[in-house]
């Protein structure tokens, strides 16, 4: 069987950086973690962090904590897990801070760096390895026919965030990471192939094998709450 | 249930949904949607399943002795460079 490792995060040539590389411009899709607006508040905490202000990174951590702390959560699944990586993304961020350039919006360069420094951790605790092997594995009976269901089983249209939250935490590790990097972080195909060191084919097929076990997850519930 | 060469066609449909979906096409103007109502039940539920993940926003806070965590460590690398007095910072 062949392992399917996370690369080491790409290494931006005007900064240096090797977990915090700009990512490009924000394509035609939502990117839900940069800003519409740059927040004047960010900027001069921004400008003051990178002169050294710990009063100003302070502010910076308020700003973000629920973000970053929200994404490491979903990534992993485990609390005490998630506010390591929480605290590691802020040092890190500390350690860079200065070299950021405005080459992309602040909140997703910080983004970025979370989600590596997030990747990290699973390569060195071999844990992503496992299960984004598992992820990459086709799996019988999660093939096509597995999806034909009786129609009167199929979704409303609405979801509960809660039972959706939930689905996803159930999520095997790998199909957990790729849904979460690509359908609620807002990062393409080809940034997430990037990450995982895996083919852009891939992604969208894991991607899609996370849907359908959403899916399965999400009517099975369903289901269960409409019976008495 | 759909006799075999539906299903074939099924199978054959939903194994090019990771490409179709993420492409940008209307995958809802394919053939085998208008015709096939599990397929186009599937797609609804793939695509709500998308939408819905969408608006799932950051929820939880970190505890708040982890900025005092952060705060030492912090402290910690930087009075090794630049060793001088800091009081602690409180968040706003």
């Amino acid at each position: 069987m062949q392992r399917s490792r996370f690369p080491t995060p790409p290494e931006s040539p005007s900064t240096g950086l090797d977990v915090a590389a700009p990512i490009p411009a924000p394509s035609a899709k939502r990117v839900p973690f940069a800003p519409a607006l740059p927040n004047p508040s960010e900027a001069d905490a921004l400008t003051r962090a990178q002169a050294g202000d710990h009063h100003a990174f302070a502010q910076l951590y308020s700003l973000h904590k629920r973000r970053i702390y929200s994404l490491c959560l979903r990534m992993v699944g485990n609390v005490p897990e998630a506010e390591d990586l929480t605290q590691e993304a802020f040092l890190q961020l500390h350690r860079k801070i200065a070299t950021f350039r405005g080459d992309s919006a602040f909140s997703t360069w910080l983004h970025r760096l979370a989600v590596n420094v997030v990747l990290m951790q699973l390569r060195k605790k071999g844990l992503s390895l496992i299960s984004l092997d598992e992820a990459m594995e086709p799996v019988p009976e999660e093939g096509p026919g597995r999806s034909f269901g009786a129609p009167d089983l199929t979704l409303s249209g609405s979801i509960d965030r809660l039972a959706l939250e939930r689905a996803v935490a159930d999520l095997p590790a790998g199909y957990r990471l790729i849904f979460i990097l690509h359908d609620v972080e807002g990062y393409e195909h080809n940034e997430i192939a990037s990450m995982l060191e895996c083919s852009i084919g891939n992604s969208k097929s894991q991607l899609h094998k996370a849907r359908l076990r959403l899916r399965d997850a999400l009517r099975m519930s369903s289901h269960k709450e409409a019976q008495p | 249930m759909s006799e075999d060469p539906d299903k074939m066609r099924c199978a054959e449909f939903q194994a090019q949904l990771p490409e179709l979906i993420g492409s940008g096409a209307d995958a809802a103007a394919h053939p085998h949607i208008r015709s096939c109502e599990l397929c186009r039940a599937l797609l609804a539920d793939l695509e709500t399943i998308a939408e819905a993940a969408r608006q799932l926003l950051p929820v939880e806070d970190p505890p708040e002795e982890l900025w005092e965590h952060i705060e030492s460590a912090i402290k910690g690398e930087t009075s090794q460079s630049n060793p001088g007095p800091t009081g602690p910072i409180r968040l706003n």
